[in-house]
């Protein structure tokens, strides 16, 4: 075609005005982190397995999620989910039930036997004293890494308090077994009932080239209450931990009194009421927000029947007798006696005051500092003074939780693992978390949280059958699809749709896009309009 | 075929034995029946597939054909007078999107006043959009016009306009020769566009152009007209050739070779001003005539050496410019330049007063003598000039000169003022 | 029991979303999608037209099989788009005048007519004073005569072009550069302009919708249901233009956002004269926080806040809701 001069153009011809000059601020894709994996105990990449997810691929979702934490069917269940409480979406509706499609993950592994292997054999050797969750965590860790692992347990059974201080109803135990028996399949060596004593003499004796101990906090705390008769007296703990290893039930009478605030206190209260307690009686110093029991026990419990004595304090017991005194608040929040005192019957007192660490067989160990609060030192790779050898899970100073002690393990692993290797600790980035004022919400279609089925309170209050029942694919696949993705890219086309310059280039599925800086004028409609939170503008070098 | 003809119908069948595809239509009086015939034979199907759109302003009409133009289609239409100037904007941009579309003027005095009769104040003033402008002296001219028109702008890229005077032409019944079928498709191949809006072959069309290259495009459109001067005598050549008839091309002289004065004019004076011709050479006086057939591209070489033996010139026009004078004489003195041909401008049959013979001659004896005004405005009512003169200078608010003139005349009301 | 699957994350709001099918994505989406208006136009930094005119021309190249013919009046988006020597656009396009475009349509879907090429679709288009103040005789002319065409204005409620002045859709209160923020009504007068969906309804022709570059789903559900019909069918899509708003790049999908949602903006459809469906809003806001970023409304906010202008700008926006019952 003859083209007159000038007044008739070539199709597309403006490619060769690289629009790209006029900018003054480029934009960039950012990964951040989400609220959701900052407030994991465990470092799961939350936003990572939901995004798998909601693609209906769960085996790739739960491989995503034993990269750090090999319990998800019981994390599923037992963890307090910090996560959910971090989750952007509970400002905007409710947060993602983000547990429930753990457990739901987790389960998904059982029933189809997902394993994971492990890694190439590096012929170095761990000792890991302590079969509970900490333990645990650092030998499937270590063995992934490629470490043989031996872990030696005092116990008759492995899980430590996942087993001997979560109630059945909160954690069956077969979905316990299976996650413990997956890890045993990876080759990891667990004896039982063996102590030991001596870790540097064992670790020499056997050739362990580290060592990683998590054996708890096990003793009970106690108090003195002065009882004028032989009154009944018994600790949590060891409650707890008879469930599972005595044949016949602990026998604490019709009226059942604990004293306590934490969850362990709640978790014996309602283990009472199942074992046939007509009354389940908490006492507690403080007041019901300083508990320190989790409001979802609370509530349960509460529930289920279980009655609480706020600012409360046990004086003295005679027989089946209780006086108690009421105590209030400070100015300093600090629970003060009143003077006020009353009477209450019951047949047994538990006390869930708390527990200690037995520490004794690690004070001789050159270099192993115990703290005032009678926990071990660590430094910032969980290692102790003693060259090798790694503490974590309650023994240290943090929160006690499951998840908590699971992250340690997995903590501790790699450091060991660092440590075997000689190489220094890397200086951690402080983390950028993708805040919800990041978000362009708009995008997101209201959906209400899906809530799990639950037991009947009679069935509850009467069996330790399981309370919460798990969600079926097509709610977990619901549930996964109302993460935010907060900070994250998860491929909505939004960038590569509202750009006016066509700058931006989208490469394709799960590769996600790239800008195309000839002609992104530095509008920055892509990073307002993108509803995660994923571009970031960024100023141009003049 | 010779046909007794109305001149519009007679131009309706030329148009449609040219084929056109897309025929936009808006009234205007006097080229309203062209476009009602043309409506006729579009719905009799003896045009094929042409489609013919009733539009809603001559803007658009003009438009229309720009679009169907664009898009490789044969296009016309028709206007006169104000709607050629409610069209302006777009005259423009066919010629400067280079659409060889073709539009007949019948052409039309301009208001205010209003006035419906023939002048050529209309196609003046488009004189500069950039279109050749073809005048044509009688219907037959008209209709052999249109044929070549066609052609010559889908040769060179260029719109054509061809002027027929209105009433005078448009409405006049005479003798027209209109083709046959075969010899028009002989003449006159189907259209091929050299830019054309095709979805297999994209392009952009009428972009902006700014300093950088907007007089190249200027010059480049001036060169079409450049070419245009030597296609246009070319086709009429050709179209002798097959239609037996000469159109004449840029200029068509008449009894002026040896002729001391020659009378220059445009469209369909010419017929009245060669039978003075003759009776004048009759009475031994030795004038002649040249008809100028293209008034853009202007003829300049050609009417330069049709004139260059006179010994003066005479422009009788149709149009005029307020506080110059005559238009087409401008173009004949710049043909004429570095000459001393003495040069009269004869402003005649403005708003369709008739340009009868006897003024003619009157006024060309006159010029003859050398002793003409200049320019000399053909048979102007002085006495009304002076009355209105007088009054308008006595009393400031002197009312609406039209409506005085007419009241003086006595055709409204008859009262003195 | 079986439940829809439904994208909680991104709903139908987002452009794409990884989770759908190949069929139920924008075209903006894929990456087949024409970029009819490509990259190298000298629109300004986060230019709601731009962003408009490729969202439609695309869908519309999507539903024609590419075989399209773009008629475009004279405005920003030719200015940007096609100074010589290059063309953003990869469709063939002619512009001729500022108010022809609708006839210069007609002219091409004629000429394909007339060759027997129907199934070249014709698309015109324009601004808002292209649109609905000069070249509004045209357009009317394209709607009563039915022409096969499908007219989309970009409404971006001034002259921008030309440096913002005031056009037939100019809001009331809105400052342009010939309705000044000065004297004792400041900004563009209440109860001027024109809704030019609604007279374009009333030509009875086949199709007539509201869009805006903030609801790209519902933008391309109407182009593409305009584009199965045929004879003369009009999309009015609002544009938000930072320029001659007076607010940021990055706000320009926001503000048409909030267009819509403080109930300014209608977003409808009609067919044959009656409208056929009501776009809801989703989240009802005040036209302050629309209003509040842009510049050109800035007086009626601070000191010296011109209360009474807010409030009668609140009430078009209830009367809309009311009218075009915008909340169910």
């Amino acid at each position: 075609m003859h083209k007159p001069f000038a007044i008739t153009l070539d199709v597309g011809s403006s490619l060769a005005n690289h629009t790209g000059s006029w900018r003054n601020e480029r934009p960039v894709y950012v990964d951040l982190l989400p609220p959701c994996n900052h407030a994991c105990p465990a470092g799961e990449n939350i936003q990572a397995w939901l995004y798998l997810s909601e693609e209906g691929d769960y085996e790739g979702a739960w491989r995503q999620l034993m990269a750090d934490n090999p319990f998800p069917a019981v994390e599923g269940r037992v963890c307090y989910h910090p996560c959910e409480n971090a989750c952007n979406r509970g400002q905007l509706d409710e947060a993602v039930n983000i547990h429930a499609v753990e457990r739901f993950l987790g389960d998904e592994a059982q029933k189809r036997g997902w394993k994971v292997e492990a890694g190439a054999p590096t012929g170095k050797h761990v000792l890991v004293v302590g079969a509970g969750p900490s333990g645990l965590s650092a030998a499937y860790h270590l063995r992934r890494l490629g470490h043989d692992v031996t872990v030696h347990d005092a116990g008759p059974m492995a899980g430590g308090m996942m087993r001997f201080g979560i109630p059945k109803y909160r954690l069956p135990r077969d979905i316990l077994d299976g996650e413990i028996a997956r890890i045993v399949d990876m080759g990891v060596t667990i004896e039982l009932n063996s102590k030991v004593s001596d870790i540097p003499a064992m670790m020499k004796e056997e050739g362990f080239d580290a060592a990683f101990v998590a054996v708890g906090a096990h003793l009970a705390k106690r108090t003195d209450i002065p009882a004028r008769e032989a009154s009944k007296i018994l600790d949590a703990i060891s409650v707890l931990r008879d469930m599972e290893t005595d044949e016949e039930p602990p026998l604490l009478g019709r009226r059942v009194v604990v004293y306590g605030g934490g969850n362990t206190a709640l978790d014996m209260a309602r283990t009472a009421k199942r074992l046939g307690a007509s009354e389940a009686l908490v006492v507690y110093r403080r007041t019901r927000e300083q508990m320190p029991a989790h409001d979802i026990e609370l509530e349960e419990a509460l529930d289920e029947g279980v009655i609480l004595h706020w600012l409360t304090t046990i004086k003295q017991i005679d027989g089946t007798t209780f006086t108690v005194e009421k105590m209030e608040v400070d100015e300093n929040g600090w629970p003060q006696p009143t003077g006020e005192f009353e009477t209450l019957e019951a047949d047994t007192l538990v006390l869930a005051l708390g527990q200690a660490v037995d520490t004794s067989f690690l004070k001789t160990i050159p270099g192993v500092k115990i703290t005032d609060d009678g926990v071990i030192d660590v430094d910032a790779t969980m290692m102790t003074g003693f060259p090798g050898l790694f503490a974590g899970g309650d023994m240290v100073p943090a929160e006690r939780t499951v998840t908590v002690a699971i992250g340690h393990g997995k903590k501790a692993a790699r450091n060991i693992d660092g440590w075997l290797r000689g190489e220094e600790p890397a200086p951690r980035a402080e983390p950028r978390v993708a805040g919800y004022e990041r978000l362009n919400t708009w995008y997101y279609t209201d959906a209400d949280k899906t809530v799990q089925p639950a037991l009947d309170l009679i069935r509850r209050q009467t069996t330790f059958d399981e309370i919460h029942g798990g969600l079926d694919e097509t709610n977990a696949l619901f549930e996964a699809r109302r993460c935010l993705s907060c900070g994250n890219c998860f491929e909505c086309d939004n960038c590569y749709g509202v750009c006016p310059d066509n700058a931006v280039i989208k490469l394709g599925p799960g590769k996600r896009f790239e800008f195309n800086y000839d002609f992104c004028k530095g509008c920055s409609l892509c990073a307002a309009e993108c509803p995660c939170g994923a571009i970031e503008m960024v100023p141009e070098r003049m | 075929m010779l046909k007794q003809i109305e001149g519009s119908q007679a131009v309706a069948e030329a148009i449609a034995l040219c084929r056109p595809e897309v025929i936009c239509a808006y009234p205007i009086t006097p080229q309203t029946h062209i476009v009602e015939n043309l409506s006729e034979l579009v719905r009799l199907g003896e045009i094929g597939n042409c489609q013919y759109i009733n539009v809603e302003s001559e803007f658009a009409a003009l438009s229309v054909a720009i679009g169907a133009s664009a898009a490789g289609a044969r296009a016309y239409t028709a206007t006169s007078s104000q709607g050629l100037l409610f069209m302006t904007e777009a005259v423009y941009n066919a010629a400067g999107l280079g659409l060889p579309i073709v539009m007949t003027i019948g052409n039309r005095a301009i208001g205010a006043p209003i006035n419906i009769w023939n002048d050529h104040s209309d196609s003046m003033a488009l004189r500069d959009a950039g279109w050749i402008q073809l005048h044509a002296e009688t219907n037959q001219d008209a209709v052999d016009l249109h044929i070549q028109a066609f052609r010559l702008a889908e040769q060179l890229s260029v719109p054509v306009m061809v002027c027929e005077d209105g009433f005078i032409l448009t409405h006049a019944y005479e003798r027209v020769d209109i083709p046959d079928k075969q010899q028009v498709d002989a003449f006159l191949p189907p259209f091929e566009p050299v830019q054309v809006l095709d979805p297999a072959a994209p392009v952009t069309m009428g972009a902006m152009v700014g300093p950088e290259a907007f007089a190249e495009v200027r010059y480049l459109a001036h060169h079409k007209h450049l070419q245009a001067v030597e296609v246009i005598p070319q086709l009429s050549a050709e179209f002798a050739d097959i239609f037996g008839r000469d159109t004449g091309g840029l200029i068509q002289p008449y009894r002026s070779e040896d002729a001391e004065t020659v009378i220059v004019a445009l469209g369909s004076v010419n017929g009245t001003i060669k039978d003075v011709i003759d009776e004048m050479r009759d009475d031994g006086i030795s004038v002649g005539a040249v008809k100028i057939v293209a008034f853009r591209p202007f003829p300049m070489l050609a009417l330069r050496s049709a004139l260059e033996n006179a010994k003066r010139v005479i422009v009788v026009e149709k149009a005029f410019a307020d506080g110059l004078g005559g238009i087409l004489v401008g173009s004949v003195r710049m043909a004429l330049r570095g000459l001393t041909t003495p040069i009269y401008t004869i402003i005649a049959g403005l708003g369709g007063r008739p340009i009868t013979k006897v003024s003619l001659h009157r006024a060309f004896g006159e010029a003859v003598a050398d002793e003409i005004d200049d320019p000399h405005f053909l048979d102007l009512d002085w006495a009304i000039i002076d009355h209105e003169l007088a009054r308008a200078k006595e009393k400031r608010r002197s009312g609406p000169i039209a409506e005085n003139i007419l009241r003086d005349l006595g055709l409204v009301g008859g009262k003195p003022v | 029991m079986t439940q829809r699957v439904k994208f909680y994350q991104t709903g139908t709001f987002t452009v794409g979303n990884r989770l759908l099918d190949e069929e139920n994505r924008t075209v903006q989406a894929t990456v087949e999608r024409s970029n009819s208006l490509t990259s190298g136009h000298r629109a300004c930094q986060g230019c709601g037209e731009a962003l408009g005119a490729r969202y439609v021309v695309d869908v519309a190249m999507r539903e024609a099989n590419n075989n399209l013919v773009a008629v475009n009046a004279t405005g920003c988006l030719e200015v940007f788009s096609t100074p010589y020597p290059e063309s953003s656009w990869q469709v063939p396009w002619i512009h001729s005048l500022f108010g022809n475009a609708p006839a210069v349509a007609t002219g091409v879907a004629a000429a394909m007519r007339a060759k027997g090429r129907e199934d070249t679709r014709v698309l015109a288009q324009g601004g808002d004073g292209g649109t609905v103040d000069i070249g509004f005789g045209c357009l009317s002319g394209m709607f009563e005569r039915n022409d096969d065409i499908l007219y989309i204005c970009y409404d971006n409620e001034a002259y921008m072009n030309t440096g913002v002045q005031r056009s037939g859709r100019t809001p009331p209160a809105a400052r342009t550069a010939t309705t000044p923020a000065v004297g004792p009504t400041k900004g563009n007068a209440f109860g001027q302009g024109k809704n030019a969906a609604l007279i374009a309804m009333a030509h009875f022709i086949p199709y007539v919708a509201t869009a805006s570059v903030a609801d790209l789903h519902d933008l391309e559900a109407k182009v593409t249901k305009a584009m199965g019909m045929t004879g003369a069918r009009y999309i009015h899509v609002h544009v938000p233009c930072p320029l001659g708003w007076g607010s940021k790049p990055c706000d320009t999908i926001k503000l048409a956002r909030l267009a819509v949602e403080t109930g300014l903006f209608p977003l409808f459809e009609a067919e044959h004269g009656e409208i056929t469906e009501v776009t809801q809003i989703r989240r009802k806001v005040p036209v302050e926080e629309y209003l509040r970023p842009q510049r050109r409304f800035a007086h009626l906010f601070g000191k010296s806040a011109d209360t009474d202008a807010l409030a009668a700008i609140q009430q078009m926006a209830d009367r809309n809701i009311e009218k075009f019952g915008l909340s169910g």
